[in-house]
C-alpha cells in the first residue's frame, strides 16, 4: 500500500510537473462510504456533476463500508497532496490521528452528510449535513398547513429502531405539530426503511382504525416506506394523496412518480448535493482566506405535487437512486 | 394424513389458537373478512399472505434440516432472484422470468449442495458464503438501486388473487401439496431422514447420502427463489439491500418451532409451515397491538420461548409445569 501510495503520489508530481496547472483549479479527494443506498450513490454522481460544473479534479475513493480504507484513501490524499480532503465518515469515532495528519499537511478536511465525535472538532474545516429533526418539522408543518383546524390522526412509519434519523425526524414532527391540538399521531410504528415493511406495517395501520377511515394523513421517515404504504392502501380501497395525505422524507425518484399519479403529496428532500456547498465553502477558504461556520447546513426543500414532480422525477432518475 | 400431521403438532396448534386468541382481544376486529376489489380483505388474510416468504422458505429448511444441514443463505437467494425477476418482467413474459428466477435459485442450491454434499463442508459455513456474497450479486444486479416494474403479469403474482385467495398463499399451498406428495408419497421423506439420523450407516446401508444432500439443498434454493419473487411482485420492486434480510433466521425458527430437530432424522412439513405460520400471527398482532416499536423483539422473544417451553419434553405442556408447580409446593 505504502509504494502504491509512493507510486501514485510520484505520478500525480509527475503529471502536475508536466502540465502547470490553473491557478484557480482544484484537487480535492473524496472518501466516500460505499454503496449502502440509493441516495449514496446519487451523492456521489451528484458530487461528480458539481465538480465538472467548477472545474475541480475530483478525486473519489470508495471505502466500501469500512473506516480502514477510509483512513488508508486519507493518507493516500494527503501524501498526493491534494488541495482538500471530503469525507463522508461511515462512523463517528476513531477519526483523530489521520485528521491530524491532514492538519499538518495544511490540508482542510470538510465532512459530508454525517459528523464525527466531538473530540475533533478543531480537525475539520466544516461539516456540511442535514438537519434531520428539521426536516421532519418541515414535514409536521405542511401536514399543519394543508389540514388547517379539521380534526386529523396520523399514522406514523418510523425508521429504524434506535437509528438516530429516525429519532430526529420524529422530534422534528412531533415538535411541529405540537402546537396544533387538530392533529394527534395515532400509531407509531417502525417500517425499517423499507418498502416491504412499509407496506406491512400500513395494512395493519388500515385494519386498525377502522378500515382506513379514521387515518386522515400518513407520515413516513423516508419515501420507500411511503411507497409500500401507498400500494397497501390502494389495495384497501383507498385513495392515497385524497382520502389519505401523505408526507414523507428524502424525495427520492419513485415519489415523484406517486406524485404524478396523484397518489402522494409531499416529500423533505435529503440533497444528495453535498458536495456544492463544501467546494464553495473549501474555494472561498483557499482563495480568500474566509473561514466558514463549523457547520454549513444543507437546505430541505419541501416538494409537493404543485412543485413539478415530473420535472424532479426526470432530473433525479439518471443519479443511481 | 397421520404421517403429514403427526399427533406432536398438538403443542403448535395450540400455541397458534393462543395467540389468535390474543390477536383478538388486542384487536377485535382480527377475524373481520371482506371482499375488496375481488380479494379477501382483512387482518387473517394478511397473516397469510405476509406469512408466505417465512413459509415457502421453511418447506425448503426444513428439509435441509432433516439431513442435519443449515441453509444460512435463503433471504441472500431471495434478494438474487427478486432482482432477476424484477430487472426481466418488463421485458419478457412470465414463464421466462419465473423461469430464470427459479433456475437461478436452483443453480444456488446447486452450489451449496455442492459445497456440503461433494466438499464435505461445514454446512453452517459452506451455505454462509453464499449468504454473504449472495447479497452482493443481488446488489451487482440491481447497481444497488430499488429496481421497479409495471409488469401486470408478475404483479398478479404478487397482489392477484384467485376465487378471492391472494396468489402468494395459493402458491404456498401447492408447494407444501407439492413437497409433501413427493417426499411423504414416496419413500424419499424416509431417505432424507436416515441421512440425518446417521449418514455413514444410511450409506453403508445404500442410501445415496451424497444425493439427498444435494437434493435437498437444490429445493431449498427453488423454494427461496420462489418467496424472493414473491417479495418483489408484491412491493413492484427488488430491493436487494433489504429482501430477504435475516428472513433465514425466520425460517430456522419456524422449522424450530414446527418440533423439527437442528440435529436432523425426522421432520415435519406441515409443522415447519404452521411454524411459520405462529411467527407471522405474532408479528400481525404485535403490529395491530399499537405498542411502541421498542417493544416489537422483545414480544417475539417471550413468545418464541414459551412456544418452545410448550413443547419441551421436560415440561410436556401446560399440564406438565402446572403438575411440577404442585409438586415443589411445601
Amino acid at each position: 500500500m505504502t509504494f502504491k501510495a509512493l507510486f501514485a503520489a510520484s505520478a500525480t508530481a509527475a503529471l502536475l510537473l508536466a502540465l502547470p496547472a490553473n491557478a484557480a483549479e482544484l484537487t480535492v479527494g473524496f472518501s466516500q462510504i460505499g454503496s449502502e443506498s440509493g441516495w449514496r450513490a446519487a451523492e456521489t454522481s451528484v458530487s461528480k456533476q458539481e465538480a465538472t460544473k467548477r472545474k475541480v479534479n475530483l478525486k473519489i475513493a470508495d471505502a466500501q463500508q469500512k473506516q480502514e480504507n477510509q483512513i488508508k484513501a486519507i493518507r493516500s490524499f494527503i501524501a498526493q497532496n491534494v488541495d482538500a480532503i471530503f469525507l463522508a465518515p461511515v462512523v463517528s469515532t476513531g477519526w483523530d490521528s489521520v485528521l491530524k495528519e491532514a492538519k499538518e499537511a495544511k490540508i482542510p478536511v470538510v465532512l459530508l452528510d454525517r459528523d464525527i465525535d466531538p473530540s475533533g472538532k478543531d480537525l475539520y474545516l466544516t461539516a456540511v449535513t442535514s438537519d434531520s429533526v428539521h426536516e421532519g418539522a418541515v414535514a409536521g408543518e405542511w401536514l399543519a398547513k394543508t389540514v388547517g383546524d379539521k380534526a386529523c390522526n396520523v399514522v406514523e412509519l418510523q425508521g429504524t429502531v434506535g437509528a438516530s434519523v429516525a429519532a430526529n425526524r420524529k422530534k422534528g414532527f412531533d415538535t411541529a405539530i405540537a402546537k396544533h391540538a387538530n392533529l394527534k399521531v395515532v400509531r407509531s410504528q417502525t417500517g425499517d426503511f423499507t418498502r416491504a415493511k412499509g407496506k406491512e406495517v400500513m395494512e395493519s395501520f388500515i385494519k386498525a382504525e377502522g378500515g382506513g377511515k379514521n387515518i386522515c394523513a400518513v407520515y413516513a421517515h423516508n419515501d420507500d416506506m411511503m411507497v409500500g404504504a401507498i400500494q397497501a392502501m390502494k389495495e384497501a380501497g383507498l385513495k392515497p394523496g385524497k382520502d389519505i395525505l401523505t408526507v414523507s422524507i428524502d424525495a427520492v425518484p419513485d415519489i415523484f412518480k406517486a406524485m404524478v399519479a396523484g397518489e402522494a403529496n409531499a416529500t423533505v428532500e435529503l440533497t444528495p448535493n453535498m458536495a456544492g456547498p463544501a467546494f464553495d465553502a473549501v474555494a472561498a477558504f483557499k482563495e480568500k482566506g474566509t473561514v466558514p461556520p463549523k457547520w454549513i447546513q444543507t437546505e430541505s426543500r419541501l416538494l409537493t405535487a404543485a412543485d413539478d414532480p415530473q420535472k424532479e422525477y426526470d432530473s433525479k432518475k439518471g443519479l443511481g437512486y | 394424513m397421520t404421517a403429514l400431521l403427526p399427533r406432536r403438532g398438538l403443542a403448535q396448534i395450540l400455541a397458534l389458537i393462543v395467540i389468535l386468541a390474543v390477536d383478538r382481544v388486542v384487536s377485535p376486529q382480527f377475524f373481520d373478512l371482506r371482499l375488496q376489489d375481488g380479494r379477501l380483505f382483512g387482518s387473517l388474510i394478511d397473516v397469510l399472505n405476509r406469512g408466505t416468504p417465512v413459509a415457502l422458505l421453511s418447506l425448503g429448511m426444513v428439509l435441509v434440516i432433516a439431513t442435519r444441514g443449515i441453509d444460512l443463505s435463503v433471504g441472500a437467494v431471495m434478494a438474487i432472484c427478486g432482482a432477476i425477476a424484477a430487472s426481466l418482467a418488463d421485458s419478457h413474459s412470465l414463464p421466462v422470468v419465473l423461469a430464470a428466477a427459479l433456475g437461478a435459485g436452483l443453480v444456488c442450491g446447486l452450489w451449496n449442495g455442492f459445497l456440503v454434499a461433494v466438499l464435505g463442508m461445514q454446512p453452517i459455513v459452506a451455505t454462509l458464503i453464499l449468504m454473504v456474497a449472495g447479497r452482493g450479486i443481488a446488489q451487482l444486479i440491481t447497481e444497488g438501486r430499488i429496481v421497479t416494474f409495471s409488469s401486470p403479469d408478475l404483479v398478479w403474482l404478487g397482489n392477484g388473487a384467485i376465487l378471492g385467495v391472494p396468489v402468494p398463499i395459493e402458491i404456498a399451498l401447492g408447494m407444501l401439496i407439492l413437497t409433501g406428495a413427493v417426499v411423504r408419497g414416496s419413500a424419499l421423506g424416509l431417505l432424507i431422514e436416515a441421512t440425518g439420523g446417521n449418514a455413514r450407516a444410511s450409506e453403508l446401508a445404500g442410501v445415496g447420502t451424497r444425493a439427498m444432500i444435494l437434493a435437498v439443498y437444490v429445493w431449498c434454493g427453488v423454494c427461496a427463489a420462489l418467496a424472493g419473487v414473491i417479495a418483489a411482485a408484491d412491493i413492484m420492486g427488488a430491493d436487494a439491500n433489504n429482501a430477504g434480510l435475516w428472513l433465514e433466521l425466520d425460517a430456522i425458527l419456524a422449522v424450530v418451532i414446527g418440533g423439527t430437530s437442528l440435529f436432523g432424522g425426522r421432520f415435519s412439513l406441515v409443522l415447519a409451515v404452521l411454524g411459520a405460520l405462529i411467527i407471522q400471527t405474532m408479528n400481525t398482532g404485535i403490529l395491530l397491538s399499537g405498542y411502541p416499536p421498542e417493544f416489537n423483539l422483545l414480544v417475539k422473544a417471550v413468545v418464541v420461548l414459551a412456544v418452545l417451553l410448550l413443547q419441551s419434553p421436560k415440561l410436556s405442556g401446560f399440564a406438565g409445569i402446572m403438575a411440577r408447580l404442585r409438586r415443589t409446593k411445601p
